[in-house]
């Protein structure tokens, strides 16, 4: 009866170390899910990502310097309206600052961002597009 | 995270769309294409943005792209080509303010761009806004005067006064202070005091320099605005606006490096500003030895010395602009091929306001890009030319370049045409040209001087050639 007393107690002990356990682990668990998300999200913000930009920034200097280098002379004046065109992508930031239900001080500034950038947008490629259809060659 | 991977992948698609737009103007051919590739690339982010979770509210959205759009559309439609700089000039001066608003939307509100709360902005981010911001205004406010002087609403003449330099440093010094006060206490009254005072730099810094330094300045610009999208670009951590902006700003860049060396003149030099302010002392100057003979011509003359060859290469200047001769001169040239004459334009890259004016605006006149030569392609053919034909262009075949080390032109690379075997100089006066040198060419014995109009000259030649 003793015996069966004491493996009774252990079974019992061993059942609740167990419990104990399997709570220290959950707990254990949800701490890293925490440590996780947290340190995603300062990936997300913090400095981290202003590398990442930085990265994207010099490699598109690069890209951009070997690229109009091999633009012909004679197109820079359709040079200097696309590239007038495409900065005024800048409507992107302009979009966000004028998209938001709620009217603010900041979504007036967005929409008279968005009206200039479009101005650009359109005005840049069009006027592009017109000089770009009088380069003709010889007729032959 | 679906929609957050489609969002950067669609940026993406987007930001190379915009390089093969730039790639595309390697020729005239495949131009046309890349113009394409830009407005497809455009729609992309714009729709994209459109699809973010923040923008809950497209009535305003699509409002102000209807409106910006049409006086867009109906400015691209209008303008004259020989008011292109003028143009590029304030289409910039958009890019730059635009800046600037979207800086300070995303200072009175971060949640929309989840860079923090107001007031709880990282420093980071502050440092990123306000460069952006301060590069946007010197933008705007640069080419609001680099407009009025193309435009002609003020002197093209640079304006000089003392001290100008110090001023332009001591704003710059409390311009950085500031930026540095701002990042670190997200201060309100610092951000405008940055907007006001860089404002009042960029317009002190391009009002000393001079209408012809304007291919240089227009250039720099155009780098300025990609500059300012990209430290924009940096703030709201969107990876299009920081690529198109490093783009634009390598594009000015080296466009900028083009004219300067199309000059023989520093960056430093141009932006200083100055160059050819004594204009009138010099011509006064030059007035004095104005004894010199010059062999004058008619129009009739001119007719006949070009029929008479067998090559003639004309040499078009900003004069050729001013004057709206482009379409005068293309019907010069057709009938001189009619008559069996070979003829070929030369241009000089710092020819006209912009980088490549002169080019657009012989298209515009229907002259073949392929009869159209830039400096080095065809300054050996000088030589072997009857006629050299200059309308509107002085100081870019000033032979004083060569020769005279005291000269301000002195090393500016020039169109030989005093190599032909006659030049014909249209001109309205004897006046020197923008650098204020006079030009040694009018006195050679294979100069003939045409005085007029470039336009009404040039016609009188048609009529003549009939």
């Amino acid at each position: 009866m003793a015996n069966q007393d004491v493996i009774e107690q252990g079974a019992k002990s061993l059942a609740e170390q167990a419990e104990g356990m399997a709570a220290t682990a959950r707990a254990l668990a949800e701490a890293a899910s925490q440590m996780t998300a947290e340190a995603a999200s300062q990936a997300a913000a913090g400095p981290s990502e202003f590398y990442w930009l930085l990265t994207v920034f010099v490699l598109a200097v690069f890209v951009g310097y070997y690229v109009v280098w091999r633009v012909t002379p004679a197109l820079h004046s359709p040079l200097m309206a696309v590239t007038n065109a495409i900065s005024s992508v800048i409507i992107v930031g302009a979009m966000l600052a004028a998209g938001p239900e709620m009217f603010s001080g900041s979504k007036v500034l967005g929409f008279i961002a968005v009206v200039l950038a479009s101005v650009n947008i359109f005005g840049g490629f069009m006027v592009t597009q017109r000089m770009l259809s009088m380069f003709k060659k010889k007729q032959k | 995270m679906a929609v957050e991977s489609f969002t950067i992948l669609a940026y993406l698609v987007a930001s190379v769309l915009f390089i093969l737009a730039l790639r595309g103007l390697s020729g005239p051919e495949t131009a046309r294409q890349g113009n394409i590739y830009g407005m497809v690339g455009m729609a992309i982010a714009i729709i994209t943005t459109l699809m973010s979770p923040v923008v809950t509210s497209y009535v305003w959205i699509i409002l102000g792209i209807i409106i910006g759009g049409a006086i867009g559309t109906v400015i691209a439609l209008r303008i004259q080509m020989t008011a292109l700089p003028q143009l590029v000039a304030a289409f910039h001066s958009l890019v730059g303010l635009a800046a600037v608003l979207v800086a300070a939307a995303a200072l009175f509100n971060p949640e929309a761009y989840g860079i923090g709360t107001p007031g709880e902005i990282a420093a980071g981010s502050l440092i990123e806004m306000s460069i952006g911001t301060a590069v946007g205004a010197i933008t705007f406010t640069g080419s609001l005067v680099a407009f009025a002087k193309l435009q002609g609403l003020v002197s093209g003449k640079p304006l000089v006064f003392s001290m100008q330099h110090p001023l332009n440093g001591a704003l710059a010094i409390l311009l950085v202070v500031l930026v540095a006060f701002f990042a670190a206490s997200g201060s309100e009254t610092a951000f405008f005091l940055i907007i006001i005072l860089a404002l009042a730099l960029g317009f002190l810094l391009i009002l000393p320099i001079g209408g012809a330094d304007m291919p240089v300045i227009v250039s720099m610009l155009n780098s300025y605005s990609g500059w300012a999208a990209a430290g924009i670009g940096f703030t709201l951590g969107n990876s299009t606006l920081v690529i198109t902006g490093a783009l634009v700003g390598s594009s000015g860049a080296i466009l900028s490096y083009i004219m300067c060396k199309g000059m023989n003149r520093s960056i430093f030099n141009v932006v200083l500003g100055g160059f050819g302010g004594d204009s009138d002392a010099a011509a006064a100057a030059g007035g004095a030895g104005g004894d010199r003979a010059v062999k004058a011509g008619s129009a009739d003359d001119a007719a006949f010395i070009m029929k008479n060859a067998s090559k003639v290469i004309i040499v078009p200047g900003y004069g050729m602009a001013v004057a709206q001769a482009q379409h005068a001169v293309r019907e010069m040239a057709d009938m001189l091929k009619d008559e069996g004459v070979e003829v070929k334009f030369a241009i000089h890259p710092v020819a006209g306001r912009m980088p490549g004016h002169m080019n657009v605006l012989l298209a515009e006149a229907n002259v073949p890009y392929d009869e159209v030569f830039e400096l080095e392609e065809i300054n050996h053919e000088f030589t072997t030319a009857d006629v050299a034909y200059v309308i509107g262009a002085n100081d870019v075949t000033n032979p004083v370049a060569k020769t005279d080390p005291q000269s301000p032109i002195y090393g500016m690379p020039i169109l030989d045409v005093e190599k032909a075997k006659t030049v014909l100089f249209v001109k309205r006066s004897m006046s020197a040209g923008y650098a204020g040198v006079d030009n040694e060419l009018f006195f050679r014995d294979n100069t003939m001087m045409l005085f007029g109009d470039a336009k009404k000259m040039t016609e009188e030649i048609v009529g003549s050639l009939d």
